[in-house]
């Protein structure tokens, strides 16, 4: 029991949990971070052993119905067809993340007022464009200034991820179509930074970066959120948020590394859980001035779960590619991202371009799509899909749907006895008539790019590693659950910063917009230190 | 092969090693072994270990297919010459998560044995430290795209 409050409590150190962390200790408040998983050690990350491939599927596994390591909480999610992918450790999901790091664009930010649909943010693109430049200077970002695709950000950029051999035969059949692709923002280290040193091909960024060139925020944010005398107390997993009878928060209950239940009072709590994590803990947190769970007058915390669908296109190629050498991402294109009248869809995609598989990836590919048979005839098939499979990934903008949510599970219960998250989401039609056209693009591209065969998937069922849109901003307390800044409209000292807080998905993965917005709660709570509970 | 280390009965481990060497067999114009080949089915019987009740079951389940087609466990049936494909393929159809589980363990175990690994021209160690090298590729490519006019959506 700590009833001595801290200055803030963060709970969650993950992407946005480090980026606020840092920001606020130039304030010298003091700042304790409560982490259920640990400290990770890069030598143990899969790609320094012979058997880092089939750790994918065991102790480094996306999943963390799969990987149920103790840091790791079910999800019940059979109401889903897409599973959700996370890593609950210090650097959360940047620890597994690939680091394809695009900004939002200034249009995402406005899908009711151009497109009729969903809603506006009550913030837009010029709120967070210095946030968006400083967190790509605490992460460090490769990429080309001038993308098209774009307005100008003039970001100091590493040089590119190397082309490669994929890239070089993938963007000749974009040229070759007239189409719009350019090399990706990745918040990988193309050359040393920070301390940090250059990318060595390992081909292993989703199963955590033992080169230290991918930028996760254990490795980034939190060396210097540390020296700056951040607290962070690791293994410490979160029941609930408790209240007093003014309805503020007074601090965290949890349970600490050996199991005992405590108490940490604070002046302010932030949730950086990420979309699921954080309604999860808000919904346990239960009281008699908040029945329904804190800060949910709104009846929205956990609603509108966005998680972009994703749509898997892998060509088989007869001439040799890069396989399982290189940094998976290589560039994006961006053709299809914006809406088109003419097409049975509104918003649009992003494609991620993508280098192939290791040895044992590319036998289970093969085996689970009927190209590769038991028997004499495996290692002829074998040989045509090895080092020549290559393609792209489209991610889907998601819109926000409130039958499409986080609750929490009435049986399920983590280690600690804490209730389960259910997740519970259906795919719009509008996702599966864009998932649609991604394929048969993505087919046509890599047609012309020469592919002999297409490997299809949609939606990709492991793949909700975006997790989006269950605690929303908005000015309006009837229906949002944060403010403009970040802060709850019931419960003045608590605040959101995680991906939770999305009014929409954009067609783009979301983290370097999770940091930025994180860095701008920071920044308006700093602004405000002297009446930030009025 | 010490069974007790795996907790398999002889008959187990049996089925499961010609299982493994059905999937994958040796080839001598690959110049590669088979899942079957004595250091790879250690691998495979090792790494089974935590899976040991999963494991046992898809066993059984295709011993079960075995007995219903050709009236004898899968490996006698297999060591005799007999229709051990066909098994196997009804296995598959019959049990397709059992199944899976069993291909998955050969092939994570058989793609990284050295003879395998270097067959396929690859080195024989793991990715870090050492690292691969990858061509930056031919960024002229770049030049049509550099040269379009925006392609992003004004808000004003
Ligand atoms: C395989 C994979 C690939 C990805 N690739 C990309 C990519 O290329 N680009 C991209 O932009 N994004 C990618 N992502 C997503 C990215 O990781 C997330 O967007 C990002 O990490 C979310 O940040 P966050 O701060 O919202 O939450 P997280 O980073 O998930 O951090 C949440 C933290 O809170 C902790 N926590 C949760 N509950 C509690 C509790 N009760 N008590 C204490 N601690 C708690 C967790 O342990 C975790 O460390 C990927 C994710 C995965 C899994
Ligand atoms: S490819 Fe580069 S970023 Fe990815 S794991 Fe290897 S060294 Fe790290």
């Amino acid at each position: 029991m700590n009833d001595e409050p801290v200055d803030v409590l963060i709970i969650g150190a993950g992407a946005s949990g480090a980026a606020i962390a840092w920001s606020l200790a130039d304030t010298r408040m003091r700042i304790v971070c409560l982490e259920q998983g640990e400290v990770m050690n890069p030598l143990n990350y899969p790609s320094t052993r012979r058997d880092g491939e089939a750790r994918n599927q065991n102790d480094f596994s996306i999943s963390p119905n799969q990987r149920k390591s103790a840091a790791d909480y079910p999800i019940a999610e059979d109401d889903s067809p897409i599973k959700v992918a996370n890593f609950n450790g210090v650097g959360g999901g940047t620890v597994l993340y690939a680091g394809h790091f695009p900004r939002f664009h200034p249009s995402d930010f406005k899908v009711k007022s151009l497109d009729g649909v969903a809603d506006d943010w009550p913030i837009d693109y010029s709120d967070l464009a210095t946030h968006y430049a400083e967190n790509d200077r605490m992460m460090g970002v490769a990429g080309l200034n001038g993308d098209p695709a774009y307005p100008s950000d003039n970001a100091e950029r590493m040089p590119p991820l190397p082309l490669g051999k994929s890239g070089e035969a993938l963007a000749k059949g974009f040229n070759k179509l007239g189409w719009h692709w350019w090399p990706s923002d990745t918040a990988i280290a193309t050359q040393p930074y920070d301390g940090r040193d250059k990318c060595i091909n390992l081909g292993a960024c989703i199963t955590g970066c033992a080169q230290g060139a991918k930028a996760s925020t254990d490795i980034t944010y939190w060396p210097h959120a540390l020296r700056a005398g951040v607290e962070l107390r690791t293994q410490c997993r979160v029941r609930e948020i408790t209240v007093d009878d003014a309805g503020m928060a007074t601090g965290a209950a949890y349970v600490d590394p050996d199991g005992v239940e405590q108490f940490q009072a604070a002046h302010v709590v932030v949730m950086a859980c990420n979309g699921v994590g954080t309604p999860r803990i808000l919904l346990n947190s239960k009281s008699d001035a908040f029945p329904d769970g804190l800060a949910n007058s709104s009846g929205l915390v956990g609603k509108n779960l966005m998680f972009h669908p994703y749509a898997s296109i892998q060509g088989i190629f007869e001439e040799e590619l890069d396989g399982y050498k290189g940094p998976h991402k290589i560039f994006r294109s961006q053709e299809f991202y914006e809406t088109d009248p003419d097409r049975d869809f509104v918003r649009g995609y992003t494609f991620e371009i993508q280098r192939g598989q290791g040895p044992v990836q590319t036998a289970l590919t093969g085996l689970q799509r009927d190209k590769i048979p038991w028997g004499a005839g495996h290692h002829a098939a074998y040989r045509k899909l090895f080092n020549r499979i290559a393609g792209m990934v489209a991610v889907c903008e998601d819109l926000p749907e409130e039958h499409n949510r986080v609750t929490l599970d009435p049986v399920l219960k983590d280690s600690d006895g804490i209730p389960a998250p259910k997740i519970s989401y259906t795919l719009s039609e509008n996702s599966r008539k864009m998932m649609d056209h991604a394929i048969v693009k993505a087919s046509e591209v890599l047609r012309a790019a020469g592919a002999v065969d297409i490997l299809t998937q949609a939606p990709i069922s492991y793949g909700g590693w975006h997790l989006m849109g269950t605690a929303r901003m908005g000015t309006d307390p009837a229906r949002s659950v944060v403010n403009e800044w970040g802060r709850s409209h019931d419960v003045k000292n608590l605040f959101v910063v995680d991906g939770s807080v999305f009014v929409t998905s954009a067609g783009v993965n979301p983290t370097r917009t999770i940091q930025a917005l994180a860095l701008y709660v920071a920044e308006q709570m700093k602004q405000r230190l002297a009446n930030l509970f009025d | 092969m010490n069974t007790t280390e795996t907790n398999f009965t002889d008959a187990q481990v049996q089925c499961l090693a010609a299982l493994v060497e059905m999937i994958i067999p040796a080839s001598e114009d690959y110049g590669v072994p088979g899942a079957g080949d004595g250091i790879i089915f250690a691998d495979i019987l090792s790494t089974t270990a935590p899976q040991h009740e999963a494991v046992a079951a898809a066993l059984s389940a295709l011993n079960a297919v075995a007995e219903a087609t050709g009236g004898q466990n899968f490996a006698t049936i297999s060591a005799a010459g007999g229709d051990g494909e066909n098994i196997a393929a009804s296995f598959r159809d019959q049990h397709p998560k059992a199944a899976e589980l069993l291909a998955t363990i050969t092939v994570q175990c058989y793609y990284r044995d050295d003879r395998v690994m270097r067959a396929l021209n690859m080195e024989v160690r793991p990715p870090f430290p050492d690292g691969f090298t990858v061509d930056q590729g031919d960024w002229t490519l770049l030049d049509p795209v550099r040269n379009r006019p925006e392609l992003y959506r004004k808000t004003e």
